[in-house]
């Protein structure tokens, strides 16, 4: 049995389940890296190229957190999840394509990284193939990789349900694995004390109802947003983020655009924005962005036109960096809701 | 119609032949400037890379001379600059400008939006498509010989003996091809201007420095983007090679000669190619000007350009190994002349006192075998 680290950050968010799920079947010991704390940060920060956005650097802080203490840092290339976008072209940001590289050339003393590609537009069965890699590298054979995949599999269903029915990554992540071992278990319940503040389904009431968009690591690592969800939540408002809609509903509008982005996230996050701008309940639009991120150059300024065109709805952009502090959010949040409350006070 | 097109190193001068002769008013893009870069920076989203903004705001100043139409790439990823058409179809849209983007996809990914949009700009103009292809061909020689000849100039500017001459022939040799009509004309001009190039008085007692530049393309390209880096280093007395061309085509780069596929090369350090932009090749050629005995290389790239920041926090290891300093300039709206001049001096420097003891070394081991 060998113990393989899982940075809890980039990817985390959306694939921790499934990945979780593989490796505990194939009877390893699965360690998380602690919530994103400031050591971890300013570890990152050491680190990594200084021209990197912040959640890289985060990145190579969490691997470096878990180096004396796995066997194995589990750092997947994602290349494609699906066949998708114009030409078929839809990929994940640069830097996720060149992440392994990056961490192993820049952390120093890292155990050996689990970087097998995952690239599975042309064929999603391919998934059994890297399942199998991966077993390959821990010693294990071919068929139970494929059982333990499946599995995984099946978890990750179930967590897209939870997703959908409105529960966010954390707290579905804690539902999932109520009896995590002894390492996470302690973090987890803080944490999920401190999400289910976030976290208080009652649409019913008077609150404002806010959508989130931007990137999972951007906006449910309560660290390097200044907590930007909790902060919402204490307002009594109502968060909604493209994770909580099926891609059904998300790739809808992708026909509103000239062209689709390159990047799976950035797409997830823009068809989440366009579509939550048409929503009659929805208030505000809220976009998380990273300090110096490439694809939200894009992102961003599309966001801002398109809600600038076809609705009225307030749109907020957040950008997070190194120094970003609580105080510094808040402020802006809370002006943000004050001007949304008044606009309803006057409807 | 009036057509324009981005302004990317001397290209302009094929481009600005080929829209002339498709029926068209050409609106000559001017050379980025201050004011094209301060356009362009106050029209973007803050994290655009520099050639998002430079193209931004030189469509900008393009709109205000008139033209209607401009002709420009587009690409299947996995970058930016794929995007970067529609982002600034939007914006001169929402700062009601009149002007309509034509992005040229790559054929392979979608041969009718291609084939569709090229009709488009031969019915527009008039002509038939007999024409249009002549034309393309004339271009694409243009554009070979003048990369040719540029290449050619960035040899030879260390050897020259008054400083500036190079330069002075170089725009000559530029004119004479700007003058051809037809294939046979350019490729006579072309062997014209070589002879021109050639016959600036050069001292060849000189033992030039070399470098290779790699990076990110459009900063490699656009000499004012990158405060003309390749000239200034010619006049410092260095040689610099570099592997980006827009033909593609001067495969007589030193580095290129047989080295097979470029992300092999890579992929020790890389495992996994393209990444977009030139992140890939940056790390490749990093490796073979090294093999070729180069003394430094220069890695160029915008800030927050994201293969190229992949790139350079693998860089450090290569260089390593490979035994050849890389300095890296990552470049933005306030990145001053003064300033890159003074880092590459000091990269200048620091290869010669290298050379020097890279040969004490040599003539003390060669005298101990005697
Ligand atoms: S998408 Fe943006 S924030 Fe995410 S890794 Fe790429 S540059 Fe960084
Ligand atoms: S390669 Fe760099 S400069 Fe080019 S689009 Fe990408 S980020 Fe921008």
């Amino acid at each position: 049995m060998s113990k393989i680290g899982i940075p809890r950050t980039l990817a985390y968010f959306l694939y921790y389940p499934l990945w979780k799920t593989f490796l505990d079947e194939l009877g390893e010991e699965v360690i998380v890296s602690p919530p994103t704390s400031r050591e971890i940060l300013d570890q990152g920060v050491k680190d990594a190229v200084n021209d990197a956005c912040i959640p890289i650097k985060v990145y190579h802080g969490h691997a470096a957190w878990l180096r004396d203490k796995v066997d194995f840092i589990f750092s997947p290339r994602l290349v494609s999840v699906r066949l998708f976008g114009d030409f078929g072209t839809e990929t994940f940001c640069p830097k996720f394509l060149g992440l392994p590289d990056m961490v192993r050339l820049t952390v120093d003393k890292l155990p050996p990284l689990i970087d097998t590609r995952v690239g599975i537009k042309k064929d999603p069965k391919e998934i059994f193939n890297i399942a199998a890699d991966i077993g390959d590298v821990l010693g294990k054979s071919a068929a139970d990789c494929k059982k333990a995949c499946r599995k995984g599999l099946e978890v990750h269903k179930k967590y897209q349900k939870l997703l959908s029915s409105g529960v966010l990554p954390p707290d579905a992540i804690a539902q999932l694995f109520p009896n995590e071992p002894e390492t996470n278990n302690k973090v987890r319940r803080e944490e999920h004390q401190r999400q289910r503040l976030v976290r208080k389904p009652n649409r019913e009431e008077a609150g404002l109802n806010i959508a989130v968009v931007g990137y999972p690591y951007a906006i449910y690592d309560d660290y390097i947003n200044g907590g930007i969800l909790g902060l919402l939540s204490k307002e009594n408002v109502q968060v909604f983020t493209q994770d909580m809609l099926s891609d059904k509903v998300l790739n809808r509008q992708a026909k509103h655009l000239l062209k689709s982005t390159f990047w799976y996230f950035s797409n997830r996050a823009v068809y989440g924005g366009l579509h939550y701008m048409k929503q009659k309940r929805i208030d505000g639009i809220i976009h998380v962005t990273a300090f110096a991120c490439g694809p939200d150059s894009v992102v961003d300024r599309l966001l801002e036109i398109e809600a600038h065109r076809h609705s009225s709805k307030p749109y907020l952009s957040i950008t997070i960096d190194e120094h970003t502090g609580e105080a510094g959010i808040r402020t802006r949040v809370e002006a943000f809701i004050d001007m949304l409350n008044y606009r309803r006070d006057k409807i | 119609m009036k057509v324009s097109f981005p302004h990317m190193g001397y290209s302009y001068l094929a481009f600005k032949w080929m829209v002339e002769h498709t029926g068209h008013e050409c609106i000559v893009p001017p050379e980025p400037s201050k004011r094209t870069l301060d356009l362009g920076v106050r029209h973007s989203p803050e994290f655009a890379c520099i050639p998002f903004k430079m193209l931004m705001g030189t469509y900008l100043e393009v709109a205000e001379m008139g033209a209607e139409m401009i002709i420009t790439s587009g690409s299947n990823g996995p970058c930016r600059a794929g995007l970067y058409w529609v982002m600034h179809q939007y914006l001169l849209e929402e700062l009601g400008q009149p002007v309509k983007i034509v992005a040229l996809e790559p054929p392979l990914c979608d041969m009718r939006d291609f084939i569709g949009k090229l009709r488009l700009i031969r019915k527009t103009g008039g002509i038939s498509t007999k024409q249009l292809i002549w034309v393309l061909q004339v271009t694409w020689e243009k554009v070979k010989a003048i990369d040719e000849i540029e290449r050619h100039s960035h040899e030879i500017r260390p050897y020259e003996i008054g400083k500036g001459d190079t330069t002075r022939a170089f725009w000559q040799a530029l004119e004479m091809i700007d003058a051809a009509n037809s294939i046979n004309e350019v490729r006579l001009a072309y062997r014209e201007a070589l002879k021109v190039l050639d016959a600036v008085p050069q001292d060849n007692s000189r033992n030039p420095l070399k470098v290779g530049i790699i990076g990110e393309i459009y900063v490699v390209l656009e000499p004012s983007a990158n405060h003309y880096m390749q000239i200034m280093l010619g006049e410092m007395g260095v040689q610099t090679d570099r592997s980006i061309y827009l033909s593609g085509y001067t495969k007589k780069t030193t580095i290129y000669d047989l080295e097979g596929d470029l992300y092999t090369v890579a992929q020790p350090y890389l495992n996994e190619a393209p990444i977009g932009g030139h992140g890939a090749n940056s790390i490749a050629e990093t490796v073979l000007y090294s093999r070729h005995g180069y003394d430094g290389v220069v890695q160029l790239a915008p800030f927050s350009c994201i293969p190229e920041i992949v790139a350079k926090s693998i860089l450090p290891t290569v260089s390593r190994d490979h035994d050849i300093p890389v300095l890296t300039l990552f470049i933005d709206e306030q990145t001053g002349k003064a300033g890159v001049q003074t880092r590459l001096e000091a990269f200048v420097d620091l290869m010669e006192r290298r050379r020097e003891v890279k040969q004490k070394q040599s003539t003390i081991a060669r005298r101990l075998v005697i």
